[in-house]
């Protein structure tokens, strides 16, 4: 059973170490080391289309992940109230959103906003004044952090709602108790207990909004996401400099994996 | 003979209580957690709510926080109807059963907690004057910079008393304060507890399943039996005059023989008893003859002879006790009760052993007649 673990996690994470290998590699080719050397990582960040593809990264990962912390535990905090059959069918449509294929969201969003940019578009000139040339509403950065925002809320409501769970109704109703009114009570006791799994929420969401290509694949329009880049860079041939930047994304989503996974943990110790 | 509820402190000074509930009923769903609750608490007394889980006990505490509204009736606080007044509204404050206290903050922020929500603001400097009094008062000073996590049980009991007398409320509620505390630990905190309410001169209402602790601390206690209120009175009253079997069996221990009314004159009965032998006893509500009744007797008013007159009886059981020693009798007919001997009169005629045939007896003004249920 050991020997079989251990295989598993080899054939997982072997490839993954070649990739940070290779990318310190001297030489051209990704088969053979050639000694030692970080050039592809000087090469990687000094080309102009990695750095605004990086750019354009960041900011849909950290405008999604903000959206998605943001609405996520506002949907967490208003479903403590909710019971009942309401209660189950929205439990299962977050588990749903986390579990279903990043494939099956890219494709039904891009047909989704499609299909409503086709409505809104033709609405919007009519109501625009004679002349003025009307906005079209097209796939791009705002429909990628639309995407991504969707499927990220579920993961921070589901992150949050756990903690809510173990948070101690009695201390909300002393809070009320010594005259602080509900908003004085959400500002100085329940946020101040969920913020570590807000904060974990926000972390692990910008982890995944950064490295997701699927998704990103389908509604990103004419916007190049980092994860895009390496994909089209691919097919002219795997370059040392594509595993330098690989290693970089790779260095800190695990970073940022690891800080949220410690601020969880801080967040559920409970004073004795 | 008073209404129940409006007995005691009240009705002789006829002042305005500080807190009152009028025909109070609460539902949860079909749920009854509370029925035509009427009781008036008088200012600067310490009333203990005593029952069992789920009589309404808590129910009744958290319609005076503002945790729950009435479905039915009305609460008052210092005269004014507060039905729709939301907790954080309501000069009131409660220490919470496992003490509710905010982790992520210090043993002085938790304590200025309700300080500083007032507006408008009290200037710091007072928030900490007060604070430190406080801490003074529980007898916590130099604990101001702890984490609650670094205090021990009865430390942080002490912390949640002082986050809530703080304030100066007009009533402090308890929920049941002491259940998490050791032994030892809880006889102390009933005598710091009695002591601060004298010195503070503030209302305590005090939520218990714990009879001793209800007996020691209160002024006056009302007990609850399924969402009702059985019997208000002092712990004395309940404990000499229980008006049901339910009291006399919740408030002390008490042994039972039940029995029909043969005669009543409204203050005493004879009851005949399974046996067929009739006993003497007071009446604490009028029961007509031929009722169904029983007829209590405390343990400690049961003597034991080995000559004279009485109930032949049989020893099945000696616990030594120290001053007192408690025997488990047997009667024929009657079954097993409990005596409980002092030590003098152990001296003059006994000890007795396990199987001795003994004589108990009573004064019949010793003997209640109880409604059964």
């Amino acid at each position: 059973m050991r020997m079989y673990a251990t295989c598993v996690y080899l054939f997982l994470y072997i490839p993954i170490g070649v990739i940070a290998l290779f990318s310190f590699n001297a030489g051209r080719h990704a088969s053979q080391l050639q000694g030692f050397s970080t050039k592809w990582y000087g090469k990687a960040l000094g080309n102009p289309f990695v750095m605004d593809a990086l750019q354009t990264s960041l900011l849909v990962a950290f405008t999604s992940a903000l959206l998605a912390s943001l609405f996520g535990t506002m949907a967490a905090l208003a479903l403590q109230g909710v019971r009942g059959p309401v209660r189950t069918v929205f439990d299962m449509l977050i588990y749903v959103a986390v579990m279903i294929p990043g494939i099956v969201i890219g494709i039904a969003t891009l047909i989704g906003l499609v299909t409503l940019f086709d409505q809104l578009n033709p609405m919007l000139a009519a109501l625009w004044p004679e002349g003025a040339q009307a906005p079209r509403l097209s796939m791009g950065l705002g429909s990628l952090i639309a995407a991504h925002t969707m499927f990220l809320m579920a993961l921070v409501i589901i992150i949050v709602r756990a903690r809510l769970a173990g948070m101690d109704r009695a201390l909300t109703e002393a809070s009320s108790d010594l005259y602080a009114t509900p908003f004085g009570t959400f500002r100085q006791v329940t946020l101040p207990m969920i913020f570590p799994a807000v904060l974990a929420g926000f972390l692990l969401s910008f982890t995944f909004s950064f490295d997701d290509f699927i998704i990103a694949f389908f509604v990103a329009g004419s916007e190049t996401t980092l994860p895009i880049y390496v994909f089209s860079s691919i097919r002219r041939g795997v370059t040392p400099e594509i595993n330098a930047i690989g290693t970089m994304v790779l260095g800190v989503s695990l970073i940022l994996l690891v800080a949220a996974q410690v601020l969880l943990r801080r967040g559920e110790r409970k004073p004795k | 003979m008073d209404k129940v509820g409006y007995g005691g402190a009240l009705s002789k000074t006829g002042q305005t209580p500080i807190a009152e509930f009028r025909a109070v009923s609460k539902r949860f769903g079909d749920v009854v957690a509370a029925s035509d609750l009427n009781l008036a608490i008088a200012e600067g007394e310490f009333l203990s709510f005593l029952g069992p889980s789920g009589c309404g006990k808590t129910t009744a505490l958290r319609m005076l926080a503002g945790f729950e509204a009435p479905s039915d009736g009305e609460v008052l606080l210092d005269g004014e109807v507060v039905n729709g007044i939301e907790a954080h509204q309501r000069p009131v404050n409660m220490v919470f059963q496992h003490y509710a206290l905010f982790p992520h903050m210090t043993v002085a922020q938790n304590i200025g907690y309700g300080l500083r929500q007032r507006r408008p603001r009290l200037p710091k400097a007072e928030i900490a004057q007060k604070v430190g009094k406080a801490l003074d008062i529980v007898r916590l000073d130099g604990f101001a910079d702890r984490r609650i996590w670094e205090m021990s049980g009865g430390q942080q009991q002490r912390v949640a008393l002082a986050r809530a007398i703080v304030n100066e409320p007009k009533l402090l509620l308890l929920d049941e304060p002491m259940a998490a505390l050791d032994r030892k630990l809880r006889k102390e905190m009933q005598i710091e507890l009695q002591n601060l309410q004298r010195q503070l001169g503030i209302t305590f209402v005090l939520v218990t399943h714990d009879q001793e602790e209800a007996l020691s601390m209160s002024d006056r206690i009302c007990i609850m039996r399924d969402g009702r209120i059985v019997q208000i009175g002092s712990p004395r009253e309940l404990y000499d005059h229980p008006q049901s079997r339910y009291v006399a069996g919740f408030v002390g221990s008490s042994n039972f023989f039940d029995g029909t009314v043969v005669t009543a004159n409204g203050v005493s009965a004879s009851v005949r008893l399974a046996n067929g032998d009739v006993l003497e006893g007071s009446m604490a509500t009028d029961l007509p003859v031929g009722h169904g009744v029983c007829i209590s007797v405390r343990p400690e008013q049961v003597a034991l002879a080995r000559e004279g007159e009485g109930l032949p009886v049989t020893v099945q059981n000696r616990i030594f006790l120290g001053e007192h020693t408690e025997y488990l009798v047997k009667h024929q007919e009657l079954g097993e009760f409990l005596a409980l001997s002092p030590r003098q009169s152990e001296l003059a005629d006994g000890p007795f052993e396990t199987g001795d045939i003994l004589l108990a007896s009573w004064d019949a003004s010793a003997a209640l007649v109880l409604e059964r249920n």
